[in-house]
């Protein structure tokens, strides 16, 4: 299953010109707000008709405006799961769940049961929206769409509505969908950390065009594709739960590296993906000693970026995975830091926020 | 009903009946209306919205003249649906289609009101869950406006009962066939010894307006609580 998106659109003085494809897992739109992500997504849902372009899913066409087509947004099969839910507040929870299903007929294949399971929402099935939670709201409509029988879904911002807690509460319904539903996803976020934990494919949007895509790791991991002048820069690191050790730390194994973190929820043997942010990580030269740090990745220096600001964005290759280091100029050249040369990466274990783990 | 006399008691189911069909009829054309109104844009909106809201400012004699052009068995509309057997002048239908433009701006502002107040972001919602438009208007739109709707058809109801200078022009005032309560009691007025029935038709007049007040009162307030979903 896969998406292709070829559309260009004039909205007031914001020219919009976007191509990319979405392999099956998730992708993701990333880039600030008002680079067009919202758009793209609508566009696709069927909710904006673009002055020009193409929308096809797996081969299907949505839109042409070569050949003039246009499914209208009911025939199009997509699963939206909207940033502030959209659940209509007349209808039971069970009702919001059933809605796409009857319209769908034949062609939702996921059960309403295995659906209620997987989001936690049992409890609420006689409740009205009017009472719940943001985050069970979120959960309601991730099921609303999931129902549907969508042959993609889209998620524009579903997490940006919640406070952080419930963002932690609704990201592995996510990460499950990613696993356990073949539907691909095309997610919308501003959000380093969203990314990371979710990603197969990232594009990246800005000024409403697409300035990088590719896989998750290697977009993350490229200073000149994230913001240095924003805290959200980071990379994504794959590595395997090796031990949980008795102090509340768990031991990551990465590349034959060892990495300490606070404990994770998964079991060992499970791979995971660690996010970095780059202004948790500190560079040495030489290897240090009698440091409170337990993470040290001996690593090469391979790409730097210079922002506005006093700061550069580093990229280390280490054995570990390509890790990011936000620091500023004049240590830059105190330190000598530039591509080829020989450094550590210095990781606070404490720095790495359960957040930042997530299932593979 | 032996405290109101048959002449009375006529008036009044009369009123009744006239009231219901102009409330009844009026309806589905006001939630179209409405709709229109309040989401679409097509060139002459302001036009339909002037007509709309014309016998609101017009007097109510003027309107009731300008259907008896209309609708008259000379007129344009008139001599055309004669011609299938339909008779408005000087009938009960009559009178209700006078009571039924005269309250179609109430309905229409209540309605429109309340379509205004609903999200569209809910209807694009279920138009990705695979609901057309029709089917959207049905299953969202429709119920979240009910209230206004509710509160639409009893405001006209109760505007109906209380027509008269529209009807009178129109339709005239025949006992037992135009006579409703409103112009009963002008016509009792007219005659010495009159006040008596004038003053229980009167009584029945503010019962009836208070009752329907109260009523979509309630039935707003259940249908808002239900929407809201607490």
């Amino acid at each position: 299953m896969t998406l292709s998106v070829d559309i260009g659109h004039q909205l007031g003085s914001f020219r919009l010109d976007v191509a990319f494809e979405a392999p099956p897992g998730v992708t993701v739109l990333f880039g600030r707000s008002g680079s067009g992500k919202t758009s793209v997504v609508n566009a696709v849902a069927g909710l904006l008709r673009p002055d020009r372009g193409r929308v096809a899913v797996d081969g299907e066409v949505l839109f042409d405006t070569g050949s003039g087509r246009w499914l209208p947004p009911h025939r199009r099969r997509l699963g939206y799961i909207f940033q502030e839910g959209r659940l209509f507040p007349h209808m039971t929870v069970k009702q919001n769940l059933s809605y796409g299903r009857w319209f769908a007929g034949d062609g939702a294949t996921e059960s309403m049961d295995h659906v209620v399971e997987m989001l936690g929402i049992g409890h609420l099935l006689a409740r009205r929206p009017g009472g719940l939670s943001g985050g069970e709201k979120q959960r309601v409509a991730i099921g609303r769409a999931l129902l549907a029988g969508p042959r993609l879904l889209l998620a524009d911002e579903p997490l940006a509505a919640l406070d952080e807690g419930r963002k932690g509460e609704i990201l592995p319904y996510f990460e499950r969908l990613r696993d356990e539903v073949s539907v691909p996803i095309l997610y919308v976020s501003h959000s380093a950390a969203e990314v990371a934990r979710l990603a197969t494919t990232v594009v990246v949007l800005q000024d409403g065009q697409v300035v990088r895509q590719g896989p998750a790791g290697e977009v993350l991991s490229d200073p000149e594709v994230m913001p240095t002048g924003v805290r959200g820069a980071g990379a994504l690191l794959v590595a395997r739960v090796a031990r949980h050790h008795e102090d509340g730390l768990t031991e990551l194994e990465a590349g034959g590296v060892s990495l300490f973190l606070p404990r994770v929820a998964q079991e060992a043997g499970r791979e995971v993906r660690v996010r970095v942010a780059a202004h948790d990580v500190i560079l040495a030269r030489e290897k240090p000693e009698g440091l409170s740090a337990l993470n040290l990745l001996p690593g090469v220096v391979s790409a730097i970026r210079a922002g506005e600001g006093p700061g550069m964005l580093v990229s280390l290759d280490t054995p570990a995975g390509t890790v990011l280091a936000r620091v500023t100029r004049r240590s830059a050249q105190a330190l000598g830091i530039e591509p080829g040369a020989a450094c550590h990466a210095v990781i606070k274990t404490v720095a790495i926020a359960p957040e930042d783990v997530g299932g593979l | 009903m032996g405290w109101l006399g048959p002449e009375e008691w006529q008036a009044v189911a009369l009123s009744l009946k006239v009231s219901f069909w102009a409330t009844l009829v009026g309806l589905p054309i006001g939630i179209f209306t409405a709709y229109a109104l309040a989401r679409w844009r097509f060139p002459g909106k302001q036009v339909v919205n002037g007509l709309v809201h014309l016998p609101l400012i017009l007097p109510p004699v003027v309107t009731g003249y300008l259907l008896l052009l209309t609708f008259g068995t000379t007129g344009p509309v008139g001599g055309f649906l004669e011609s299938f057997g339909i008779v408005l002048a000087f009938r009960w239908t009559g009178a209700a289609l006078a009571a039924g433009v005269m309250a179609f701006p109430l309905m229409v502002r209540a309605i429109r009101l309340s379509i205004e107040a609903v999200d569209p972001k809910l209807e694009e919602a279920a138009a990705t869950l695979g609901a057309s438009r029709a089917w959207v208007f049905v299953t969202v739109t429709l119920p979240l406006i009910l209230p206004g709707v509710l509160a639409g058809a009893i405001l006209a109801f109760a505007k109906a009962m209380g027509e008269f200078g529209a009807t009178i022009t129109f339709v005239s005032n025949i006992p037992g066939q135009t006579q409703t309560l409103p112009s009963a009691v002008y016509a009792f007025l007219q005659v010495p010894g009159g006040e008596g029935p004038a003053m229980r038709l009167v009584i029945v007049s503010v019962v009836i307006a208070m009752g329907a007040l109260l009523l979509s009162e309630v039935v707003a307030r259940r249908a808002a609580a239900r929407v809201a979903g607490g």
